[in-house]
């Protein structure tokens, strides 16, 4: 498995052809506290770049972009009623969405964590 | 992602452990509390003596109503108290300086009260015969032709009800003139990010897609971003002048000439007008629509006192597009110009955005207020409102960040950022300790080019010992921020209430009074 990140700190965990979305640590703590979580529906045809999920903070709402292609395979219903998932663990069971891939070879253009981040500490 | 909290904002917590010295009652002093109307007085009392509900047989074939139907029960001293009281928490601008940025509240005269008081205009029914009324047509005529003749516009649609609306009818009017055009294909309007949140959400609300124009940093549109993106596609842009930073776009001219030859429209937003009145035509600037704020620029009360009110200037272009109804002058008076009168010579007009002429109570106010200023004092206003907002600049850029300070003279407001307050201190911590000296905040965390903006308008209304006391406020709470003062990040102190949860009342929050379990019973 091989996680890649995107410059809009989406991040994507690999595994075959199955790719599992969120957003970042460095996201969640720019956003402060995550108040509502909209993930995409199962079935969902995406593009790399489209905005499929949507997360607000007490402010501010803003939507997330996938970092990949493909068919959502489901969105991650524990958000609906725990958002503060997404600020406690943001990598893990804070995840936002998991999406058959239909191109493996979009994640090269992604950085991996190292590079990210070496991206995020010059923000 | 898209922007991740640009504006650095975050939501108050409460400290653990925080308290107050408690009393018996809960009240602080002569600050009182008080409960919810649901929850004081009792269902078997009333203020008013009713007789009894007639009977006989009804037409509601068997929907009457047998239930309580669950209203408070007040005597009248109980009810006048309670609004009393909860008139008290209110913070207003009769009670002190109000510095919400881009809001421009300034103080409502009396004069404008007693006028729209009279019972000529107070008692009229907007379905008042137009014999009737003529007074209050020329009202509105007389209103009409001081806000086309400070903009240098064309014309005005009188009928928008508030700034927002005013900008959803100039952008419908150049939806109107577009597709009068055959050029349905301009489908984008470009907003620059300093100009008011409204403007992207009402050019979307238009079915318009939204795309931003960048800023310079100097705290301006960048005049070449701009005239890159334009081609066949933009139906036009929506600038605010003087912007959000409180800066006057020096460029708007090559902006508007530029989006004119690539065939596009100018909405200017109003909303900060108070800066420029008498000093700037928007018309001579190219600007194709603006709303005008009555409650801003020209004194009518913002909300409690009194609704809204956002004529909009429109150009020559757009003035075939104008809304109905408008009140026109004829050789017998005036008339009212509605669908069925509308005829040939406004075919165009893209419809109706009010049942009726508009908000006559703010008509006569600010029309009130304009004579009693006269054109010289108009003038002033705006010169006054620029002068204190410098004022309240150099007074505290020494101590806060003041992002455009080296852009020159500010106009309207001032603005400063969280740059050099130490590690856990914030913009929010600046505005709370505001509130125990006194004052309702500035506006913060807007514009959100700004990282943890405040944005302080004080307009013309403040005195120099006004502006004083305030600046003496400001720079104390700022300082004691900048020296790491904890009791800074715990104010509020000496409020009703200390720093509320935020987070929890956007995820939990609680929406409606529910009658607690038991409590029938109870009775």
């Amino acid at each position: 498995m091989s996680r890649y990140y995107t410059e809009d700190h989406e991040w994507v965990e690999v595994d075959g052809d199955i790719g599992t979305v969120g957003i970042s640590e460095y996201a969640q703590s720019q956003l402060g506290d995550i108040v509502f979580v909209e993930t995409p529906d199962a079935g969902k045809e995406v593009s790399k770049g489209d905005d499929v999920a949507v997360v607000e903070s007490v402010k501010a709402a803003s939507d997330v972009y996938s970092p990949v292609s493909g068919t959502v395979l489901e969105g991650n219903d524990a958000l609906a009623d725990t958002p503060e998932l997404v600020n406690e663990d943001p990598e893990g069971d804070g995840w936002f969405f998991k999406i058959t891939l239909s191109d493996a070879s979009e994640v090269e253009g992604l950085m991996n964590e190292s590079a990210y981040a070496e991206f995020v500490s010059k923000l | 992602m898209s922007n991740i909290n640009a504006s650095g904002w975050r939501p108050t917590t409460p400290e653990a452990g925080e308290s107050n010295a408690a009393t018996a009652t809960g009240n602080r002093a002569l600050m009182l509390e008080e409960p919810l109307i649901f929850e004081i007085g009792s269902i078997s009392k009333t203020g008013v003596d009713f007789g009894d509900a007639p009977t006989g047989t009804s037409r509601l074939g068997g929907l009457e109503r047998h239930q309580d139907i669950g209203l408070p029960g007040l005597s009248e001293p109980e009810t006048v108290r309670h609004y009393t009281r909860l008139s008290r928490q209110n913070y207003a601008i009769d009670l002190g300086l109000f510095p919400l940025g881009s809001c421009t509240m300034k103080h409502n005269p009396r004069l404008n009260e007693r006028m729209a008081r009279l019972p000529g205009f107070a008692d009229l029914h907007p379905l008042t015969p137009v014999d009737a009324c003529q007074g209050a047509f020329e009202v509105i005529d007389q209103l009409a032709h001081w806000l086309i003749t400070l903009t240098g516009m064309h014309s005005v649609a009188m009928s928008p009800k508030a700034g927002a609306h005013g900008e959803l009818c100039g952008v419908l009017a150049i939806r109107a003139a577009l597709d009068a055009r055959g050029e349905q294909a301009r489908k984008i309007l470009l907003v620059p990010i300093s100009a008011h949140g409204t403007n992207p959400a009402t050019a979307a609300f238009a079915g318009f897609t939204v795309e931003d124009i960048p800023a310079t940093d100097d705290g301006r549109v960048d005049l070449e971003a701009l005239k890159a993106r334009l081609g066949p596609d933009i139906a036009g842009v929506m600038i605010t002048n003087p912007n959000t930073c409180g800066l006057f776009e020096r460029d708007m001219r090559a902006i508007s000439d530029a989006v004119h030859a690539a065939g596009g429209y100018v909405y200017c937003d109003g909303a900060n007008f108070n800066a420029i009145v008498g000093r700037v035509r928007p018309g001579d600037l190219g600007v194709d629509a603006m709303h005008i704020n009555l409650h801003k620029t020209f004194s009518t009360p913002h909300g409690g006192g009194g609704p809204g009110s956002g004529p909009v200037v429109l150009s020559e272009a757009l003035t075939p597009y104008a809304p109905l109804p408008f009140v026109e002058k004829t050789a017998d008076g005036f008339r009212l110009v509605e669908e069925e009168t509308a005829g040939e010579h406004h075919a165009g007009s893209f419809g109706r955005m009010t049942a009726f002429h508009g908000q006559m109570g703010m008509f006569t106010r600010a029309l009130t207020y304009i004579l009693s200023h006269g054109a010289d004092g108009l003038r002033q206003v705006a010169e006054d409102a620029v002068l204190n907002a410098n004022y309240i600049l150099r007074s505290m850029e020494d101590v806060l960040d003041a992002p455009f300070a080296k852009s020159g003279p500010c106009m309207h407001e001032a603005i400063f950022s969280d740059k050099g307050l130490p590690e856990g201190f914030s913009t929010i911590d600046i505005a709370k300790g505001l509130i125990d000296e006194g004052y309702h905040p500035m506006t913060v965390y807007f514009p959100l080019v700004v990282h943890g903006a405040m944005l302080v308008e004080p307009t013309e209304t403040e005195s120099k010992a006004t502006l004083d006391q305030f600046i003496h406020a400001f720079r104390s709470v700022a300082e004691r921020a900048k020296g790491g003062d904890p009791a800074i990040r715990t104010a509020p102190h000496f409020a009703p209430r200390r720093r509320l949860d935020e987070t929890l009342a956007a995820r939990k929050p609680v929406l409606a009074w529910k009658e607690p379990v038991g409590a029938q019973a109870a009775e």
